[in-house]
């Protein structure tokens, strides 16, 4: 008795059939169908690919099986091109350089920025030198984090996203380096008191976001013991995890609180707004698929700001 | 089957009344029957204002103060249509809905209310005319289709009246926020400049200037939606 299942790979939107692929493993996954699918038509690399068995649904993740698939003994797939892809590393380097480099750009009033006698001076306030350092240390931070810390889940983000995500954090952080770094710039009404205590809880939520980020990446790392939700460690930030399930994003928020409370900046103050709301519907939903994955997931815990929301 | 153009043109929301789908309930499809009416008349009450207003003076200057009361109630009145969006009593887009009430509201108070000056602008009496039998057609439209009862007349009048009334109120538009700039420029209105406490500026010239820009693209999109809506509807009937 023949095993091997077949696969046929149709056009999801013309229905032409694209491949034929005879003598399929039935414990083949999804990735291996890609890969073939990729030597085939060299173009479309996996990441590129979107397989379903029905036109219309959900596409199928790699790691599935095509025996626990419902098909019978010819898999009718359908494919479409998701476009070019960006692997998640690329995406968020990409996200954060630009503010990193584009704020300096300000700090040191390269021409053109300011007027013309204003090139490349140096502002009187001690306030916006620190500020300087607080954004660079964070686009820094989130770098490194990138690139050592960071585990991503899936492949790619397709390329439009990336312009409009760089858009708009590019955008937004040459909207806000352009008037701390003003010559016409007034520091904060309570003066050093407002900047030192700023810079205080800019300390503590950077530190806390970034054992935060140490915590998830651990729990990535470690699948030896089965999916398992973050729990509070003997780091005292990790703490936060008794009250909220995304206490990185209450640590972020917490950022760019004390960002515009320390530069007394309205630009700051919008951006830190709508940074809000995105990371609260970011956590909203993971709040909620750890509730629907956990049986056992703390009850007291909420999704972004502890006992509240 | 959701909105088409903005500003000027009579489309706002997609139809209506969904029968076949879940449409709004009963009491739903009363209000909103009493909310259409009630915007038709008063965008009639406009009209007839106009009207009288030019055979008493006898030319088409200044008609602008005839109307000014109702179209500011009329037309601010229309931010409620986003609100049936929101609630789901009407199935279009809120945020397509939201973006051209807005646009609407927008020129109404922050550009003809506020710079005097414009108000005996010829360029006012283009657009006021243009949204002006626009929304007659336009709210009678939704009241008839509400009550399934759509005369032919009024569906051919909307897609075939837009043909002039779209370029006409986008014109009216343009002229009019051109004509405010110098007035915004010489008097700084709604502009902050620094330095300041909260290290922020905003100059409302640049802004006007970018949204004419924005006319652009916006009313290109506009202009094509909704002929692609009618062509959708002469293919199904009438979906009201």
């Amino acid at each position: 008795m023949d095993l091997h299942l077949k696969v046929e790979v149709l056009d999801a939107k013309t229905r032409e059939q694209l491949c034929f692929l005879d003598k399929v493993e039935p414990h083949s996954t999804i990735g291996d169908i890609k890969s073939l699918f990729y030597k085939l038509y060299p173009r479309w690399y996996p990441a590129r690919q979107s397989l379903t068995l029905d036109p219309k649904g959900k596409f199928l993740r790699d790691e599935e099986i095509l025996q626990s698939l419902p098909v019978g003994t010819t898999a009718t797939m359908y494919f479409k091109d998701l476009g070019p892809q960006l692997g998640w590393t690329t995406v968020f380097f990409a996200e954060n350089i630009g503010p990193l480099l584009i704020y300096l750009l300000f700090y040191f009033r390269v021409p053109y920025i300011y007027s013309d006698r204003c090139a490349f001076t140096s502002s009187p306030h001690k306030v916006v030198t620190m500020a300087c350092v607080c954004h660079t240390f964070h686009y820094l931070k989130r770098l490194i984090e990138t690139i050592f810390v960071h585990r991503f889940s899936h492949g790619s983000m397709p390329l439009r996203t990336i312009v409009k995500n760089c858009l708009y954090y590019w955008g937004f952080s040459a909207w806000l380096a352009y008037y701390i770094n003003h010559p016409l710039y007034t520091p904060p009404s309570y003066g050093e008191v407002q900047v030192h205590y700023a810079m205080v809880i800019f300390a503590i939520c950077e530190m806390g976001n970034f054992s935060i980020h140490l915590s998830l990446s651990h729990l990535r790392g470690d699948r030896s013991r089965g999916r398992r939700f973050p729990v509070p460690s003997k780091n005292p930030f990790t703490w936060l995890f008794f009250f909220v399930s995304c206490p990185n994003h209450t640590y972020e928020v917490g950022t760019w609180v004390s960002f515009s409370i320390m530069t007394q900046c309205l630009p700051v103050a919008v951006f830190t707004v709508l940074g809000f709301i995105q990371m609260t519907v970011w956590a909203k939903g993971k709040h909620r698929a750890y509730v629907r994955e956990f049986k056992d997931y703390p009850a007291v815990r909420v999704a972004i700001i502890p006992l509240i929301l | 089957m959701s909105a088409a153009a903005q500003g000027t043109s009579k489309a706002a929301h997609g139809d209506v009344a969904p029968k076949k789908k879940k449409g709004p309930g009963a009491l739903a499809t009363a209000y909103l029957v009493i909310y259409n009416v009630v915007m038709t008349a008063g965008w009639l009450v406009i009209a007839v204002g106009l009207v009288r207003a030019y055979v008493a003076r006898g030319s088409y200057h200044g008609l602008y103060y005839s109307i000014e009361k109702p179209l500011k109630f009329f037309q601010t009145g229309a931010l409620l249509e986003i609100l049936h969006c929101a609630v789901g009593i009407v199935p279009s887009s809120v945020v397509l809905t939201g973006f051209q009430v807005l646009s609407r509201v927008f020129l109404t108070w922050a550009v003809t209310h506020s710079v005097r000056e414009v108000q005996s602008e010829d360029s006012v009496l283009l657009f006021v005319t243009a949204w002006t039998v626009t929304e007659i057609i336009r709210y009678s439209f939704y009241t008839f289709s509400l009550l399934n009862h759509l005369p032919y007349l009024i569906k051919w009048a909307r897609y075939t009246f837009f043909i002039l009334l779209y370029p006409m109120g986008v014109t009216g538009e343009l002229l009019t926020i051109y004509a405010a700039l110098p007035y915004v420029q010489k008097t700084g209105l709604y502009s902050v400049t620094l330095p300041n406490k909260y290290n922020f500026s905003f100059d409302y010239y640049t802004f006007l200037i970018l949204i004419m820009i924005s006319y652009i693209p916006r009313k290109s999109i506009g202009r094509l939606h909704f002929p692609l809506q009618k062509s959708a509807i002469r293919k199904t009937g009438y979906t009201g």
